[in-house]
């Protein structure tokens, strides 16, 4: 094992449509207020990791490099880590690796994206393989509703139960973002408007699919020592999980989901958890798609296989629940991609020190976050403590 | 100051996969009519479109086998919006096909009549691929799998 890591501040740009300033400028904005809050200055950082996703997301090649000086990077290493979807997940772990494995004492670590510059659906066709996949894959929805139907068949959940489900989380979540002065939508629903809203891939409906966010965020991940000296408060890295999967689409079983399950169970054997619905006090679960927050729960083991639904429709999983997720409203509402995993990791640090404001769950000490990349490949997790 | 200036760009660059000699065989079997799979020698499982690795074993494949053009439905996607760039033009119905010799799924299109399939789609559903007269080497080869009659 390596050094105890802590997570001694983090910083968020109001996520939404940003064209009031360009991506150096955007970035900066969350860089700036991570200084701010934990009173350090760049000479006193050792590394940086920044991570987006794909270039042809970017329209510049090398973000790492264009964003150098907005990452106070210059004299400094830099890290590059890009995993899709997960990338802020993975970035979160980039950071606790050089920090853990003592080569350094303060990282920060960056995520951004600027979404609605670009054309998001189609680079994720070119995350696909150009002689077989590439001319069949729709977007992110297209992946996801074949993964939710294929779940639902599996286990005989009727239509309307998933639906309902489906529902229950879309109105909870983009109620919990009116929480969290970061997200990006913030929109009362009734049933009606979920259940009734335009069909983006069949069963995904409007209100199932997560927004098209510009957004930062930045994180200072320290050792012990360095933690003692400039932290107030600190969120200390209690497990990580990362797996993938085999390339191909068709080929690996993504309902009763390896990379998924193995993320989840890597970070609870370093965690010492065994029962994650009792000891976790929350969760922020990449949450995309509704339909596959309620397969990660599953996956996660924070209910058997098929019993999603019934549970969220008890409550569960709400914010007054036995175990309260995305109480910030979670990527549904807010989804800056290179950040998205970030903001994870930043909401769970928000969370264990108790500094979350209006969504905060009292008394939380022990949170998991997470975040998935590629064509349903990889899973990430990081658990996140009150103590050491 | 509330209209910030936006800058467009299309950026374009050719490019040219270099297709290699297991997917050129596959392509060259598509120009045939022909959907071809390769055998793991170590698992004994059928992988279609054919790949140079079993993905489980890690082992060269290099035992061929024709599979047929027929399969069951396994899942399917319903897309209605166009993706700069897509070579395919919505509405269309993207599936997970298992073909009958394979031990993979399939990722294809099914085609038709949509409004009539969409009473059709369920997992289980017996599909055949619908060919283009003519074959260029290319996974548009196929048309797009269609419920058998």
């Amino acid at each position: 094992m390596g050094r105890p890591v802590a997570i001694i501040g983090s910083g968020q740009t109001v996520h939404g449509k940003r064209f009031d300033v360009n991506y150096p400028e955007l970035v900066n904005e969350a860089v700036e207020a991570v200084f701010k809050a934990v009173g350090v200055e760049p000479r006193d950082i050792d590394g940086v990791v920044f991570g987006t996703m794909p270039s042809m997301m970017e329209g510049v090649a090398l973000t790492h490099f264009y964003f150098a000086d907005v990452l106070r990077a210059v004299g400094k290493p830099i890290l590059k880590t890009e995993t899709c979807g997960s990338t802020g997940v993975s970035l979160a772990i980039t950071g606790y690796y050089w920090v853990t494995s003592g080569m350094a004492d303060l990282v920060l670590v960056v995520g951004s994206e600027k979404m609605n510059e670009g054309d998001s659906q189609a680079t994720m066709t070119t995350v696909v393989d150009p002689f077989y996949q590439r001319y069949f894959i729709a977007g992110a929805p297209g992946i996801f509703s074949m993964q939710s139907q294929e779940w639902s068949v599996r286990f005989g959940i009727p239509e309307e139960k998933v639906r309902a489900a489906a529902t229950r989380i879309s109105i909870d979540h983009h109620n919990d973002a009116f929480n969290n002065p970061f997200a990006h939508i913030k929109q009362r629903l009734t049933e009606d408007q979920v259940n009734n809203a335009r069909i983006i891939t069949y069963p995904v409906r409007l209100w199932d699919v997560c927004p098209t966010s510009d957004g930062a965020c930045a994180m200072l991940f320290a050792s012990e020592k360095m933690a003692k000296k400039l932290a107030k408060k600190a969120a200390w890295v209690k497990g990580v999980g990362y797996s993938g999967e085999e390339y191909w689409f068709g080929d690996s079983d993504k309902v009763v989901w390896q990379s998924a399950i193995q993320a989840a169970q890597q970070a609870y054997d370093m965690a010492g958890i065994r029962n994650p619905r009792k000891e976790l006090d929350v969760a922020e679960v990449y949450n995309p798609f509704t339909f596959q927050e309620l397969l990660y729960y599953e996956c996660f083991g924070f209910c058997e296989f098929g019993q999603a639904c019934d549970l969220t429709l008890k409550g569960v999983f709400a914010r007054e629940g036995e175990l309260p997720c995305d109480p910030s409203g979670g990527t549904l509402c807010t989804n800056p991609i290179g950040a998205t995993g970030l903001v994870r990791v930043a909401e769970a640090a928000l969370q264990v020190t108790g500094q979350a404001g209006a969504h905060q769950i009292p008394g939380a000490k022990l949170a998991l976050s997470h975040a998935m990349g590629g064509v349903d490949q990889y899973n990430g997790i990081m658990i996140l403590g009150s103590e050491k | 100051m509330k209209d910030f200036k936006t800058l467009p760009n299309v950026i374009r660059l050719p490019h040219k996969y270099g297709a290699g000699p297991v997917v050129t065989k596959f392509y060259n079997g598509l120009r045939e009519g022909k959907l071809l799979g390769n055998v793991c020698p170590k698992c004994r499982k059928t992988f279609v479109p054919a790949r140079s690795l079993c993905p489980e074993c890690l082992v060269k494949m290099d035992t061929w086998v024709e599979v047929s053009d027929q399969g069951v439905l396994v899942s399917w996607a319903y897309t209605d919006k166009e993706f700069f760039g897509s070579p395919v033009k919505p509405p269309f119905v993207t599936a997970l096909i298992k073909l009958d010799g394979a031990d993979c799924n399939f990722l294809h299109l099914i085609g038709g009549d949509l409004f009539e399939l969409k009473k059709k789609l369920k997992k289980g559903l017996k599909v055949k691929a619908v060919w283009n007269m003519e074959k260029k080497g290319h996974m548009l080869d196929i048309k797009y799998f269609e419920p058998v009659a």
